[in-house]
Formats: C-alpha cells, sequence, structure tokens
C-alpha cells in the first residue's frame, strides 16, 4: 500500500532567527520514483511578509494555494491591509477543516513576519491541526530526518546569514536520506 | 475548479467534494493520511472549592513526536476549561464551535439571556457540556474528541466527561486518553473527597489553602506523571489549570520531568558554506502610514 503523501515527494522545514525567518524546500516533483520536474516550485509568497509551502500531493497543493491567494485577495480588497501570519495560519486551519472528512492530501507549512517583525511559523496535518512552534518546524517525505536534523543543528537567535545556512545544511542533509525528494532546495530568508 | 476558487466565503458546516475522489484513490489501494494526534493523558478532580484539570504536552503523527510542547487545556469560558484527546483538529475545532455556541446561544436566544449576559453572568458548565455532546453526537463519533471538561459556575463545581459518540458521564475524579489507566490508578489509590479547606478563606489562611489546594495539583501532577512515563502516546511536560469560584489559575508547564540535557553549548557551525546556485534579493516595501486628521490636505 501507498502512502498518498508519498506521491509526489517533498520536504519542507522552516525556523526561526533573531527577527527573521527561513523557509526552504526540496526542488523535485515526481510521480511516485520516477521525477518528472527538478525546479518545482512548492513555496510560494502570499505577501511580502507571509509565505506558504505546501508539501504533499501537489494537484491538491496548487488548488489549496489557489484558493488561499483568493481569500486573501479578498481579505486585502475589504481590510486595506495585509494578513497577519496569524490569521493566516487560521484561514489555512480552517479551509482544510473543512474538508475534515475528505481532505486535501495536504500538510502546509507557514512563516511570516508579525508585528514589529516577530517571526512566526506553524505546520499543520492534513486536516488543519496547528501546531506553533518556537524554533522549526518541518512537513513532507522527509520530515522524519528533518526532525533530527533540526532538533540537532537548530540554536537560538540566528543572524540571516546563519541561519540560511543552517536550514540549508538541514535541508540537503535530509533529502539525501529520502528517495522521494531532492535536486537541490529553495531557501528564502525574511 | 474553477467552481471551487471561485466558491465565496463564509457558509460554514463541513465539505465532503473530496469524499469520493479520496475513496476512489483508497479504493486503489492508497493509504489515507494519518492525521495528527494528542494521544493523551488528560484527568480532572473535583476538589472541596473547585476543579483541577491537566494534561501532557505531547502530539504524535504514528509514531513520529511531532509536538513536544503542545497545549492540550484549551479555553471554553472564564469559568470553564477543556481538556481534549483524540484527532487534534477536531479537539480544537470542536472546543472552538462550542465557544462560538455559547456565544451565540446566550446572545442570540432571548434578549433576557443577552441581559444577563451583559449583567456578568457567567456560563454554566451544562450549557457547554450540552452543546459539546450533542455536537459529537450529530456526528456519530466521526469527529473523534474524547473531552473532560471541567468548570466552576453558580450551582457549584463540575466535572464530566465526554466520549467521541457523545456520551457523558459527571464524575468526582476523571482521566481520557491512551494514558486514562495509568492516571486513573493513581486516583483510584489516592483520590479522596475534599481535597481542601472550604471557602470563602479569609486573606491569613491563603498560606494553608495554597498549601491544602497544592494537595490537589500534586494528586493531579502525578497522575499525569503516571501517564507520561508509562504511556508512550504521552510524554513531555504538565499542564495544570486549576478553576475556583474566585477565578483561576492557568500553570502551562507546571512541572517539566522531561528536560532536554543532551545538547551541545555550542551548536553546530558550518565552515564549508553551502553552494548557492542563484540569489535573489526583494527588499521589502515599506508601509506607508496614513495619519488620519493631520493637516496636509486643508486648504
Amino acid at each position: 500500500m501507498m502512502q498518498i503523501f508519498e506521491y509526489n515527494g517533498s520536504a519542507l522545514v522552516a525556523m526561526v532567527g533573531k527577527n527573521c525567518f527561513a523557509i526552504a524546500s526540496d526542488r523535485r516533483l515526481g510521480v511516485q520514483l520516477q521525477t518528472i520536474a527538478t525546479d518545482f516550485q512548492r513555496i510560494s509568497k502570499i505577501h511580502d511578509r507571509v509565505f506558504l509551502g505546501l508539501s504533499g500531493l501537489a494537484t491538491d497543493a496548487q488548488t489549496l494555494y489557489h484558493r488561499l491567494v483568493f481569500r486573501h485577495k479578498l481579505y486585502q480588497l475589504r481590510e486595506e491591509r495585509d494578513m497577519k501570519p496569524e490569521t493566516f495560519a487560521n484561514l489555512v486551519s480552517a479551509l482544510l477543516y473543512e474538508k475534515r472528512f475528505g481532505p486535501y492530501f495536504c500538510q502546509p507549512v507557514i512563516a511570516g513576519l508579525g508585528d514589529e517583525d516577530k517571526p512566526f511559523i506553524c505546520t499543520m496535518d492534513s486536516i488543519g491541526a496547528k501546531e506553533l512552534a518556537k524554533d522549526f518546524v518541518v512537513a513532507g517525505t522527509a520530515s522524519e530526518s528533518l526532525y533530527g536534523a533540526c532538533e540537532s543543528m537548530f540554536k537560538e537567535d540566528m543572524e540571516p546569514e546563519e541561519l540560511f545556512e543552517t536550514v540549508s545544511q538541514a535541508l540537503l542533509s535530509s533529502v539525501d536520506r529520502d528517495c522521494l525528494s531532492g535536486w537541490g532546495g529553495h531557501v528564502y530568508v525574511v | 475548479m474553477s467552481k471551487s476558487v471561485i466558491e465565496t466565503p463564509p457558509k460554514g458546516g463541513f465539505s465532503f467534494d473530496l469524499c469520493k475522489r479520496n475513496e476512489m484513490l483508497s479504493k486503489k489501494g492508497v493509504n489515507p493520511p494519518s492525521f495528527r494526534k494528542t494521544g493523551t493523558t488528560i484527568v480532572g478532580l473535583i476538589f472541596q472549592d473547585g476543579v483541577i484539570l491537566g494534561a501532557d504536552t505531547r502530539a504524535t503523527e504514528g509514531p513520529i513526536v511531532c509536538d513536544k510542547n503542545c497545549e492540550k487545556i484549551h479555553y471554553m469560558a472564564p469559568n470553564i476549561y477543556c481538556c481534549g484527546a483524540g484527532t487534534a483538529a477536531d479537539t480544537e475545532a470542536v472546543t472552538a464551535i462550542v465557544i462560538l455556541l455559547c456565544l451565540c446561544s446566550d446572545m442570540v436566544s432571548s434578549q433576557l439571556q443577552l441581559h444577563r449576559y451583559h449583567t456578568g453572568r457567567e456560563s454554566r458548565v451544562v450549557t457547554a457540556l450540552t452543546l459539546l455532546k450533542r455536537h459529537l453526537f450529530n456526528y456519530q463519533g466521526y469527529v473523534s474528541a474524547a473531552l473532560v471538561l471541567g468548570g466552576v459556575d453558580v450551582t457549584g463545581p463540575h466535572l464530566h466527561t465526554i466520549y467521541p459518540h457523545g456520551s457523558t458521564d459527571t464524575l468526582p475524579f476523571a482521566t481520557m486518553g491512551s494514558g486514562s489507566l495509568a492516571a486513573m490508578a493513581v486516583f483510584e489509590s489516592k483520590y479522596r473527597e475534599g481535597l481542601t479547606v472550604s471557602s470563602p478563606i479569609p486573606f491569613f489562611w491563603s498560606l494553608i489553602f495554597l498549601f491544602q489546594r497544592n494537595e490537589g495539583i500534586e494528586l493531579v501532577t502525578e497522575a499525569i506523571c503516571s501517564g507520561i512515563f508509562n504511556d508512550l502516546g504521552s510524554g513531555s511536560n504538565v499542564d495544570i489549570c486549576v478553576i475556583t469560584k474566585g477565578g483561576k489559575e492557568y500553570l502551562r508547564n507546571h512541572l517539566q520531568p522531561n528536560p532536554r540535557t543532551y545538547t551541545s553549548s555550542k551548536g553546530y557551525s558550518f565552515p564549508k558554506k553551502t553552494e548557492v546556485l542563484l540569489t535573489k534579493i526583494i527588499p521589502l516595501k515599506e508601509k506607508v502610514e496614513i495619519i488620519e486628521g493631520g493637516d496636509a490636505m486643508e486648504e
């Protein structure tokens, strides 16, 4: 039996630094063991200070992404401001929980800068149970090895350069132990 | 797809759009995903002045610990709290829905209630209990939330357990979750009625009160610890919430029996840098501040 999350393969990680955050993903899109693309974008910008990564089944990830962008644009029009990362996380959670009994096969990672550049990171399962962490969050098929790598490499209050290096090293060493993700990574440091 | 994108916001309730597709996939031999669970020890007990709730802080996804310090004691009303075990999303959503329902039923159903709400009437524990069990019974156990509900209202302290199918118990001490057996063993051997002096207490008695209250807290802590150490689904720290007639005290991470002792103080540093293929720097736009009532536009 195959796990649906393993159909496309993915690795996502977000980490908190000093007044900054980093979110990174791998670049592989596969269909089971066959690689389809090596420059796949899993992380997207919601606005300047909030980024969203969607791991899991790529078709659901893209559908969900479009719905979220739509809802965020409505919010921008109505409120004439950008969403706070906490608010955005609640929106994602609500959209996922709406499909409690027929979920999107998708695990989101949300990272953003809130008021006074306070970093915020969060991940969820496929039905929107939020996990708010103070240090790092991971998702995707490489999550098990990412947990280990991040747990040992993470330090508090890293500056952007060091944060970038730590996230990259954690990601690269983890995807090396996962057949379903790889081909380098995208890293966003805000 | 265009329909689902255009479909506008809130109507509430669950959507079953993807059920058919997901069922088709699982027939083809694709495993449905595992959800985040709070394989849990949650407990509660009544002491003479109120209720103490306790919970561990581990969240799991299959055999992986995905959160080492999550919060399982949820706020429902200033005088009511609720511990949740089961699927994490369900316990959070159920308590959130019931908070909304509490507000709605208090505020909308009648002007009299609205008035009483404004004059500072507290929500009753039975109201929350009924709303919770109604919601869970409605979904025939598919919303898998097992709850321990505790609170103090005008009729005194109350403690209830609610099962995923909507049945409820009213007990002097209760445990739920995968560690319930371990915790119940502690309660069964050590619980007794009136773990504290009766209220109200004059100020100079408060030290004794504190000591007596600690008796209850200690018992709850011991029960949770028994779950943490004997049940693999529970772990990490102990959260406690004490609700009394006068108020409540939320003791987040009351006890941390599993601190991380193996980190190196220096941490890792990487002398050989990761190879960067492409760097793109996008400066963040500064937001324009609009100061209202300024005289810039005056003629």
